[in-house]
């Protein structure tokens, strides 16, 4: 059976904005945020990766999206890396595709402002009801123009 | 029926992990659950963006006070991945005997709150009395029965004496036979197996989509340990093996654990037998800009950091997953179906944290009555009991 990183490959070499294979143990790959649903769809019904988490990072350019996933039989973590603009951060959930992905997405949402679209239960997760609108605690200040 | 919405927590911020289920019951029986977390957020992912890298393993250990080594490991092995440093060989033994430590007391301490919340206060007693020898060889060697500063970029902190190593084999000479009576006592009570066997299934696939780790998915025949998928420390070097049972129930998810209990006595035995000489640190320089990736079998699953440098002293951002966090909410899936007097070892099952649910009240909206947190272990106590008058003995 072919190795699941060459099987993903073969089948997203067009949509796939760069690959990053750092380590044995290690591979970083970067999407449109278009295409990472259908990314992670692949990754999760067809080769059977397990959803970790999900990491938000606000770089200067935007807020990076970081989806961890593991092949655990391989010892692997496949990272996919997108960037949604930070004036509107919007990104289609892919809670309705794996069910683990819907805390974190509600997370990310109330702590870097991301906005997911078609999330099966949005709303608070950590914060308080009553916190700030617009306030978005992992904002990093560094980067405010 | 009259559908009852019965909160269960919040009611202890100073506990961690503590959190708030809503049951939805019609009579006795659970229909849904809600879950609500966030009570008790301390935004340690942002202070640890303030701390410089060689900081941030203190903080990180304050993340639960059970798993404190778990937490700190990972993130140091996500830091060495930054700067491709190499652990000395000792250090990584010795890492692997503090954590499988760290699980004899987690598990030990879990088995006694479970046999609390079934009625069964001796394995209560008892597990924490078996627990105790095992935080004061911790003291000794770490100089802390919790929290205890053991891991550093590069290495560890603090050597082992030669006394350390037979004190350690000691306790374990003396623990083993407790784990046989302890295990012995579970495995052959008819009451137990009634009581737990066939209660709160889930089904491998709940726990593939739920994204659940640990004993909980272990439990479900889902043979996964980060230990064994991607070995840190010194995990590759020693001989042991992966529990699983693929029955899924609250009963398999209490002998993967005591079963576990063994594999780390057995690792242990072979870190002290193998242990070698030298170095305990590496030579640690600037951390460069990158980004790694540090995963740990905690007691309740994996654990997952991921750190990003920029090249400056302190972590631009720090991505921390407590196998909490994937685990609590297989619950609904669990727990519907259920009788609300098997709502509480179902939810402990996970080995969430035992404050959510130590901390229950039930209120009956229709009739204006309220119960207690203590009322619901009762509830679940005197299941236990019934069972025994029954005859199950």
């Amino acid at each position: 059976m072919l190795d699941p990183i060459t099987r993903f490959r073969e089948r997203f070499w067009k949509t796939m904005v760069k690959f990053d294979q750092r380590s044995a143990k290690r591979i970083y790959i970067e999407f449109r945020p278009i295409d990472v649903p259908e990314a992670v769809r692949y990754l999760t019904s067809t080769l059977r990766a397990r959803f970790v988490i999900m990491s938000g990072v606000d770089i200067p350019e935007g807020i990076e999206l970081l989806y961890h996933l593991s092949f655990d039989g391989f010892g692997k973590i496949v990272t996919l890396r997108t960037r949604v603009n930070k004036d509107s951060p919007q990104i289609e959930s892919i809670a309705p595709i794996i069910e683990a992905a819907s805390w974190i997405e509600r997370e990310i949402a109330e702590l870097l402002g991301v906005e997911f679209i078609g999330h099966p239960h949005p709303g608070r997760l950590l914060l308080a009801e009553d916190w700030l609108e617009g306030c978005y605690p992992l904002r990093s200040e560094r980067h405010k123009p | 029926m009259a559908k009852t919405i019965i909160p269960i927590g919040p009611y202890h911020p100073l506990q961690e992990e503590a959190e708030f289920f809503q049951l939805h019951v019609e009579g006795e029986k659970v229909v849904g659950i809600d879950v609500s977390i966030g009570y008790n957020h301390r935004g340690i992912e942002k202070i640890s963006e303030s701390l410089t890298f060689d900081q941030v393993p203190y903080l990180v250990e304050r993340v639960c006070g059970i798993c404190s080594t778990s937490h700190p490991l990972a993130y140091v092995q996500a830091v060495e991945e930054i700067g491709g440093i190499q652990v000395p060989e000792r250090a990584l033994y010795l890492r692997t005997i503090i954590a499988e430590m760290e699980r004899l007391h987690s598990h030990l301490l879990w088995a006694g709150l479970a046999g609390h919340f079934l009625g069964y206060n001796t394995v209560w007693m008892w597990a924490w009395k078996y627990r105790e020898p095992v935080l004061d060889v911790l003291e000794a060697v770490t100089g802390n029965r919790q929290n205890y500063a053991f891991m550093k970029v590069g290495g560890i902190r603090r050597d082992f004496e030669k006394e350390d190593i037979f004190r350690i084999d000691q306790i374990l000479d003396e623990l083993k036979p407790k784990i046989d009576l302890l295990t012995g006592a579970v495995m052959d009570d008819p009451v137990l197996h009634a009581r737990v066997k066939g209660v709160g299934i889930l089904k491998p696939e709940d726990a593939y989509s739920f994204g659940a780790v640990g004993p909980t998915a272990r439990a479900s025949g889902i043979k996964i340990d980060v230990r064994r998928d991607e070995p840190y420390a010194a995990y590759d070097r020693v001989e042991w093996d992966v529990i699983t049972d693929p029955a899924g129930d609250v009963f398999a998810r209490v002998k993967v654990r005591l079963l576990e209990l063994y594999e780390s006595v057995k690792i242990i035995r072979q870190c002290l037998r193998d242990l070698p000489g030298g170095e305990i640190s590496a030579r640690v320089k600037e951390i460069p800009p990158g980004e790694g990736i540090g995963r740990v079998e905690a007691p309740r699953g994996e654990c997952f950091h991921y750190v990003c440098s920029d090249g400056t002293n302190r972590p631009v951002r720090h991505k921390i997953r407590a196998p909490s966090y994937v685990n609590v909410p297989t619950c609904q899936v669990t727990v519907p179906g259920e009788t609300i007097s098997d709502a509480t070892i179902i939810l402990a099952s996970v080995d969430p944290c035992y404050s959510c649910t130590e901390r229950m009240q039930v209120v009956d909206k229709e009739k204006g009555t309220t119960l207690s947190g203590k009322d619901l272990v009762r509830l679940s106590q005197e299941k236990t009991a019934l069972l025994i008058k029954g005859g199950h003995r």
